[in-house]
This record gives structure tokens, C-alpha cells and sequence, in this order.
């Protein structure tokens, strides 16, 4: 299929149940490892699945993930062609010197230190999120009562943005996050309500400084306004859609199986490896991660031309039979587990330190409040959202 | 065991220091890795050997 036979796989792969992998992960890393794929645009690319492969091109100092050359690929069907090519993309450095000086910029936000400060105010927060839920009574849907407020808590405390404009902020996301559902036009309005939110969140930040993140770019002065702009939309849709996702995709994996989750109810020593397990294992990661060669790359004996959008396939890579002992299977001690959920090299997840913490203590809440936490459905009935970039259930039905 | 980072390749993704706190540190300004311990104690190797796996930027080295 795909490469060398002229064949072009429609991308995303749809998979059979949701939490379950394509079965074509498996032959295309076996056999076809540089697939011709077409995304939701109809432009194509080539999709990477082998650990290896994947491991390299992310890593590539020379590449970056910005699609605004004439013969790059569109990833949705919009003129721009949605999230990688748009104004906040084309803003911020996105690669060399300029892109480390900015990322160092944001990373200290993010160090193990200011996880460790942060984790008991991310603890109550989920306690509190834990007990409205038990209160209210089952069945009760997990990703609205905790998977999605705590994130969008955390980041908007972060960033000294108000929690109470969340339901903006979700529509905003959600309209940079999914290439299916929007039109140009509703696209365009969000993108511009959002740039005009985030702009008059720095103007008042500047006028009466506070101690979040963007106060203190504001008063580094080393960010410009559109800079400005640009960190605390990126930050604030990359903050909270990803991991409210992964909170629910993580107990929706633990719980399907009841050994997994007893397990950890009986040695809750395992909640951080349970959680890298997790990262690993999610068959439901969205798209991907792209990049735009510049130049002609060599991967698995094939030679991918400059000008070529790449695909790489974090998820497929992650069940890598070669990488990973046992791939298919859950192993919640596993250690080490180099997966690649949030991609590797200069730009791996920027906020990965912040997302373990939220991932680990959600865990470690339910598993101390609510141990006879189970699905209120068969794995079988949960349900994808369509089209997400980045992947997520509808809901996780739950019951104690 | 010897260990060297390379701090011009480390992305500030801190978990070395999460896993071995004793031999990895980060700079306060800009999350990236500062070596605490090039010679350390026998009983952390497996742990380093972990941190340097799991590094996303394959910014730290082993050597005996």
C-alpha cells in the first residue's frame, strides 16, 4: 500500500474502536514504512511509522513543522490549511537560534522546580474537581467534571488569564484544533477574537504587572507584542486541549481493563510509569507531528526529497515492535520508556514537565478518593471526537 | 559510570531531574540542565541509565 505502488492512503487512519490501534500501523512499519498518505486537504504527504524514523526526523535541528512554503502540504481544507500555517504559527521563531532564545524564554515556567512548587495547588484543585463529581452522583462524565476543568485551570493560572473565560477559550482551541468541523469563516472570526483577547490580556498585564508567565515576558521585554500574543495563544490552546484529552484517554485505557486499574489501586508506587504507559499506549494521539523538509532526508533506505511534508506518526512509532519489548501490550512498570508522545529533539513538548505533573496527580487522586472507579459503558461504546488534531474521547462515561 | 550532558542540545524537559535529583539539576533562567555529579555514587546508575534513555534531546551520555 501507499509508497512505490501508487496508492495514497486517506489520513487519518480511522481506527476501528476507540481505544484501539489501526491495525495498518502494524504493516505499514513492517512494510511500508514512507507511506503516500493524503490529509484532510487532499495534499499529500509522507507518514513515518517506525520508531527510528520518526526519532530522527523529529529530532532534525534542520527541520521545522511551519507549512507556509508554496509546495508544502495543507493539512485541512482551508485555504491557510489550519494550525501550522496560521498567524501565531508564522509569529514565533520556529527554529535555529531564535527559536532556543524563545523557548528558553518560556521553559523556566516549566522546570521540574516549579512542577514540584506547582503540584499541591494542581492537587487541591483536582481534589476539589474529585469531590464536586462524587457529590453529584454516577454515572458521571469524567472529562467534563475533571479531565477538562483542571488543565484549563492550571494554564490560565499560569498565564494570569481569568478560569472564567474558559468556554471562550475551548471554542477558540477547538477551532485551531479541528480540521474538519469550521469553516474558513468561522476559523478566521475565532482566530481574530482570540488574537484580540489574548492582545488586551497583555495590554492590562503590562499596565498592572501580576506574577504569571506573561507578566513576566511582558516586563523581560525581549518578546514584541505580536510575540506577546502569539506565546500566550500557543500556550493557552497547547496547555489545556492536549492534556484533558490525555486525562481521559488515560483512565479510559486503566479502566477498560479492570487488573490494570486494580493493580494500581493495590501499588500506587506505579502511577508514574502508569502514566508514561499511558502516553505510549494511546492509540487515539490525532494527526501527528509534521515537518517541512528543506533538504533531501534519508529514512528507512528511502530518500525523501526537499519540498516533501512529512508526516510522522508518534503513535505508530510508540507500538514499535524494534523500540519496545511486549509493544502491544499495557505494561504499567514499563521502565525505560523512551516513547515519543511528545516528540523528541529541540522541540519536544514544551510543557511535557507541567502535563506528567497533571496527568500523575489526577491519577493518584482518583486512585486514593475513588478506587472503585470503573467505565459506566463497555470500552467498545466510548467514541472519538472526529477530526481533533490532537485526539480525544466525546466523553468517559464513569461509576464508583 | 561517567556522565556529560550537552547543554546546548537539552530542550529543559527536566526529566533527569525528576528521576536522578542527586546528579541533575536545571538553571533557574531558562530550564536547562546543569550536571550536579559527573562521578556518581554506584547506587543511582540505574536511575541515570533511565534519565539518559528517556532524555528527548539525547542530551546526556554514559561512558564506564
Amino acid at each position: 500500500m501507499g509508497h512505490g505502488t501508487g496508492e495514497v492512503l486517506p489520513y487519518p487512519i480511522p481506527s476501528p474502536a476507540a481505544l484501539e490501534p489501526p491495525p495498518e500501523w502494524e504493516s505499514l512499519r513492517s512494510r511500508c514504512p514512507v507511506a503516500r498518505v493524503a490529509l484532510p486537504s487532499g495534499d499529500e504527504a509522507a507518514l513515518l511509522t517506525r520508531y527510528d524514523d520518526v526519532r530522527q526526523v523529529l529530532s532534525d535541528p534542520r527541520f521545522g513543522r511551519l507549512l507556509n512554503a508554496p509546495d508544502a502540504a495543507r493539512l485541512s481544507d482551508t485555504e491557510s490549511g489550519g494550525l501550522f500555517n496560521s498567524e501565531m504559527a508564522n509569529t514565533l521563531p520556529q527554529s535555529g537560534a531564535g527559536h532556543q532564545r524563545w523557548r528558553r524564554l518560556v521553559a523556566k515556567w516549566f522546570t521540574a522546580r516549579r512542577m514540584n512548587a506547582l503540584r499541591p495547588r494542581i492537587e487541591a484543585m483536582a481534589e476539589e474537581l474529585t469531590a464536586e463529581m462524587v457529590a453529584t452522583g454516577h454515572p458521571a462524565d469524567l472529562k467534563a467534571c475533571l479531565g477538562f476543568p483542571l488543565p484549563v485551570w492550571v494554564i490560565c493560572a499560569l498565564l494570569g488569564v481569568p478560569d472564567g473565560d474558559r468556554d471562550r477559550f475551548a471554542h477558540w482551541s477547538d477551532t485551531m484544533l479541528n480540521l474538519t468541523r469550521f469553516s474558513e469563516d468561522e476559523i478566521a472570526t475565532a482566530q481574530a477574537e482570540f488574537s484580540a483577547y489574548m492582545a488586551g490580556h497583555v495590554r492590562a498585564k503590562r499596565a498592572e504587572p501580576g506574577e504569571d508567565l506573561l507578566s513576566e515576558l511582558i516586563a523581560g521585554g525581549e518578546l514584541s507584542d505580536a510575540e506577546l500574543v502569539a506565546t500566550g495563544q500557543a500556550l493557552l490552546v497547547a496547555g489545556h486541549e492536549t492534556t484533558a484529552n490525555m486525562i481521559a484517554k488515560m483512565l479510559g485505557m486503566l479502566l477498560a481493563e479492570r487488573s490494570r486499574w486494580e493493580r494500581l489501586v493495590a501499588d500506587p508506587s506505579l502511577v508514574r510509569t502508569a502514566v508514561e504507559e499511558a502516553l505510549r499506549f494511546d492509540a487515539n494521539p490525532g494527526l501527528g507531528m509534521v515537518r517541512y523538509l528543506g533538504e533531501d532526508v534519508e529514512v528507512s533506505d528511502t530518500v525523501l526529497p526537499r519540498g516533501t511534508t512529512v508526516m510522522c506518526s508518534m503513535a505508530a512509532a510508540n507500538r514499535d515492535a524494534e523500540a519496545f519489548e511486549s509493544a502491544e501490550e499495557m505494561d504499567l512498570g514499563r521502565s525505560p520508556n523512551p516513547h515519543l508522545a511528545f516528540g523528541a529533539g529541540a522541540h519536544s513538548c514544551l510543557g511535557q514537565a507541567l502535563a506528567r505533573t497533571e496527568l500523575q496527580v489526577v491519577l493518584e487522586v482518583l486512585l486514593h478518593r475513588v478506587p472503585s472507579l470503573a467505565l459506566a459503558v463497555r470500552s467498545g461504546e466510548l467514541r472519538r471526537v472526529e477530526g481533533l488534531a490532537v485526539g480525544g474521547l466525546r466523553e468517559l462515561p464513569v461509576r464508583w | 559510570m561517567k556522565v556529560t550532558v550537552d547543554q546546548d542540545k537539552c530542550c529543559g524537559a527536566g526529566q533527569c531531574v525528576m528521576l536522578a535529583p542527586e546528579v541533575f539539576d536545571q538553571r533557574d533562567e531558562d530550564g536547562v540542565v546543569v550536571l550536579l555529579e559527573p562521578e556518581p555514587a554506584a547506587h543511582l546508575e540505574a536511575a541515570i541509565r533511565e534519565a539518559a534513555n528517556v532524555c528527548p534531546a539525547a542530551a546526556i551520555e554514559l561512558s564506564e
